[in-house]
C-alpha cells in the first residue's frame, strides 16, 4: 500500500474532495478544452491574462482524483504567474511525472512535489499532465482543444 | 429392456484449465495476478504459444507461392486453419470465410465493400446503442461518403434493446443492420437470432458482431442466418492481427474486393485484372499465417474444452460474481440484462474508475477502466466510465472474492 499513499497523498485526496477554483470563470480570455478519449476525462480552462499575468485561472471537467487534484493545483499555483513563468512550469511538472527528478527539482515544485508519486504509474502521467496541457493550449491561443491522446 | 445410462457428466475443472494457461501463474505487485480484463483480450493457452512457436521454428515460409517442403507444410496448416474455422462457425462453406486482421477490420470491409456498392443516399444503416465503436465508425464514414443515415435502435434501462423500437425502425431504406451479439460495455446478450429473421422478413442482411459472444457460447452462422459475422482471435484464446469475416457465400461474391495486391488476383495485366475467387479476392498479400495457425489451435483447445461447458461454467461464475458485487457498499452495477454473460461494469460512488483500476492494479488485479471504446453507452447511462471485471473460463470464485477484497481497498483510500 505504500507506493499507492505515495500517488494519492493527503492533498491530493484534499483537492479531489474540494477542487479548488471549480468554476466557470467568466471573463476568461483565453479558453481550451482538454479531453482524454481512452478514460473519458475532460478539462476545460479558463484564464484571465492581461499583461502577460495570470490574473485568474479556473477549470471545469470531470476526471479522476489525479487529473482533477492536478488541475486543481495548478489553477492554485499558477495565478499571478507570467504567462512564461507558467510554461516553465509545465516543463518542469513534466518532467516530475514523467522522468527521474533531484530532490533540489522536486522542492522547486513547492505544492506540486505532491505529483511525484506519480512516474511510478505510468498509466495515470496522462491523468496528472491532461490540465497542464490544456492549461499550454490555452495560453497559446483565444480558443483550442487538446487531447493528450 | 435395455437402459441406457447417461454416461457421468464430466465436470468442468477450473484448476486443470488454469495449468494450460502459463501467464496466470504469476506475482503482480507482490500477489498472485487476478486477470480479469477477458473481454479486452483474453490469455493464451500453452498449445497456442507451442503452435506459433513450431511454425516459426519448424515450417516458417509463405503460402499459395513456392514448392518446397516447408510452403507446403505452411500451406497445409492456413488451409486446415480455414476449415477449422468454418466448422467452429458452423459455415456452410469454408471459402465464405475471409481472414482478416480483427473483428473491426471485418466490418470495415463488408462496408467498404458492400456498402459501397449497394448503400445510396437516403439510404438507412440500422444498428443498436450499445454498439463498440468499430460496429458504429465504418458505417459512419460510409454514411458520410454515401449521404447515407445511420438509425440507432434504443436500449432500455437495463441495457436491453427496446425491441418494439427495432422493429419500428427496421424500413424499407433500411439496408443492412449492424448488431452485436454480446455488448462488451454491458455484457447484454442481444436476441440476434430474431433479430435476424425480422430484418430477412423485408430483406435486409444482417451483419453480427460476435467478438464478445465467440468465446462464450456456441456461435452457429447457419442457425442464425446471419449474412455476415465478425470475430477477433486475441478474444478467443488466440493471437492478435487475426480475426475472421463469414460472408454468405452470394453476398460476398457480389462484392468488389477491397485491397488490391498479390494472392487476390488471378491474372494482372496493365489493361486488365482478373480477380482471383473466394475467400482470396479479400485476402490481398501475405496474411498473418502465424496468427491463423495459432488461432487453429485456439479453436481447437476451446472445442475440447467445449463451449456449451465453459457457458455453464462462466453462467456459475457470473451469478456468483453479480452477488458478491452488488453486497459491496455503494457499487451500482451498469447492465442488467437478463440475458447477460461475463461482463461485470460498475460505478462506485464518486470515485473515478481510474482510481480504481489503480487501487486494484497494487492489489494485482487486473480490470478494465474508461469508457471501453462505447462512448455512447456511457452517455445512455449517464456515467463519464465503468470500472469493467470481464471473466473466462479460467476465472474463480476466489478471484472474484480477492476483487470485492481489492474494491475495500478503494474506500480506505477515497473514504
Amino acid at each position: 500500500m505504500s507506493e499507492l499513499r505515495e500517488l494519492y497523498q493527503e492533498v491530493i485526496l484534499d483537492h479531489n474532495k474540494k477542487p479548488r477554483n471549480f468554476y466557470e470563470l467568466k471573463d476568461a480570455n483565453h479558453v481550451a478544452q482538454g479531453h482524454n478519449p481512452l478514460c473519458g476525462d475532460n478539462v476545460s480552462v479558463f484564464v484571465l491574462i492581461e499583461d502577460n499575468i495570470i490574473k485568474d485561472v479556473s477549470f471545469t471537467g470531470s476526471g479522476c482524483a489525479i487529473s482533477k487534484a492536478s488541475a486543481s493545483l495548478m489553477t492554485s499555483i499558477v495565478k499571478g504567474k507570467t504567462t512564461d513563468e507558467a510554461e516553465v512550469l509545465f516543463g518542469q511538472f513534466h518532467d516530475l511525472v514523467t522522468t527521474s527528478t533531484t530532490p533540489e527539482d522536486i522542492e522547486s515544485l513547492g505544492k506540486l512535489a505532491v505529483f511525484s508519486g506519480v512516474r511510478e504509474y505510468p498509466a495515470r502521467v496522462k491523468c496528472a499532465s491532461l490540465a497542464w496541457h490544456t492549461l499550454h493550449a490555452a495560453l497559446i491561443s483565444e480558443d483550442s482543444a487538446v487531447s493528450t491522446e | 429392456m435395455l437402459e441406457l445410462i447417461e454416461p457421468e457428466a464430466e465436470v468442468f475443472n477450473v484448476w486443470e484449465v488454469r495449468k494450460d494457461f502459463p501467464i496466470l501463474s504469476q506475482i503482480v505487485n507482490g500477489k498472485d495476478l487476478v486477470y480479469l480484463d477477458n473481454a479486452n483480450t483474453t490469455q493464451k493457452p500453452e498449445c497456442v504459444i507451442q503452435a506459433l512457436d513450431t511454425y516459426y521454428r519448424e515450417y516458417n515460409s509463405n503460402i499459395h507461392r513456392a514448392t518446397h517442403t516447408l510452403s507446403a507444410r505452411a500451406d497445409k496448416a492456413f488451409d486446415e486453419g480455414r476449415k477449422t474455422v468454418q466448422h467452429f462457425l458452423q459455415a456452410a462453406r469454408s471459402e465464405e470465410i475471409i481472414f482478416v486482421r480483427n473483428a473491426t477490420e471485418g466490418i470495415n470491409l463488408v462496408a467498404q465493400t458492400y456498402g459501397r456498392k449497394f448503400i445510396g443516399e437516403g439510404d438507412e444503416i440500422l444498428i443498436s446503442a450499445m454498439e463498440h465503436h468499430a460496429n458504429i465508425v465504418p458505417w459512419q464514414i460510409l454514411c458520410e461518403e454515401k449521404g447515407a443515415i445511420l438509425k440507432v435502435i434504443p436500449i432500455n434501462d437495463n441495457g436491453e434493446i427496446i425491441y418494439e423500437e427495432y422493429l419500428r425502425l427496421l424500413g424499407p431504406r433500411t439496408k443492412i443492420v449492424g448488431i452485436v451479439q454480446m455488448s462488451n460495455a454491458l455484457g447484454t446478450i442481444n436476441p440476434v437470432k430474431q433479430m435476424i429473421a425480422d430484418a430477412h422478413q423485408i430483406g435486409i442482411p444482417v451483419l453480427v458482431d460476435a467478438a464478445q459472444s465467440a468465446y462464450h457460447m456456441k456461435v452457429d452462422v447457419q442457425d442464425l442466418d446471419c449474412d455476415f459475422l465478425v470475430f477477433s482471435g486475441h478474444k478467443v484464446y488466440g493471437p492478435t492481427g487475426i480475426g475472421v469475416l463469414y460472408g454468405k457465400r452470394h453476398l460476398l461474391e457480389v462484392m468488389p474486393p477491397w485491397m488490391g495486391g498479390g494472392d487476390m488476383i488471378r491474372s494482372v495485366t496493365f489493361e486488365r485484372t482478373i480477380f482471383a475467387e473466394l475467400p482470396f479476392k479479400f485476402e490481398a498479400g501475405t496474411p498473418h499465417i502465424a496468427g491463423v495457425i495459432g488461432l487453429t489451435a485456439a479453436i481447437n483447445y476451446i472445442t475440447a474444452l467445449g463451449l456449451d461447458k465453459i457457458a455453464l461454467y462462466e453462467a456459475d461464475l457470473m451469478e456468483y460474481g453479480t452477488n458478491v458485487l452488488s453486497q459491496v457498499p455503494d457499487l451500482t452495477i451498469i447492465g442488467n440484462a437478463s440475458e447477460k454473460a461475463s461482463v461485470l461494469s460498475f460505478v462506485m460512488r464518486d470515485v473515478h474508475p481510474h482510481d480504481i483500476g489503480t487501487v486494484l492494479d497494487e492489489e494485482g488485479i487486473a480490470v478494465r477502466t474508461g469508457q471501453h471504446c462505447a462512448h455512447p453507452v456511457m452517455q445512455r447511462f449517464g456515467v463519464s466510465a465503468t470500472v469493467r471485471a470481464s471473466l473466462a473460463c479460467y476465472n474463480t470464485k476466489d478471484e472474484l472474492d480477492r476483487l470485492v477484497d481489492g474494491l475495500s481497498k478503494v474506500y480506505e483510500i477515497f473514504g
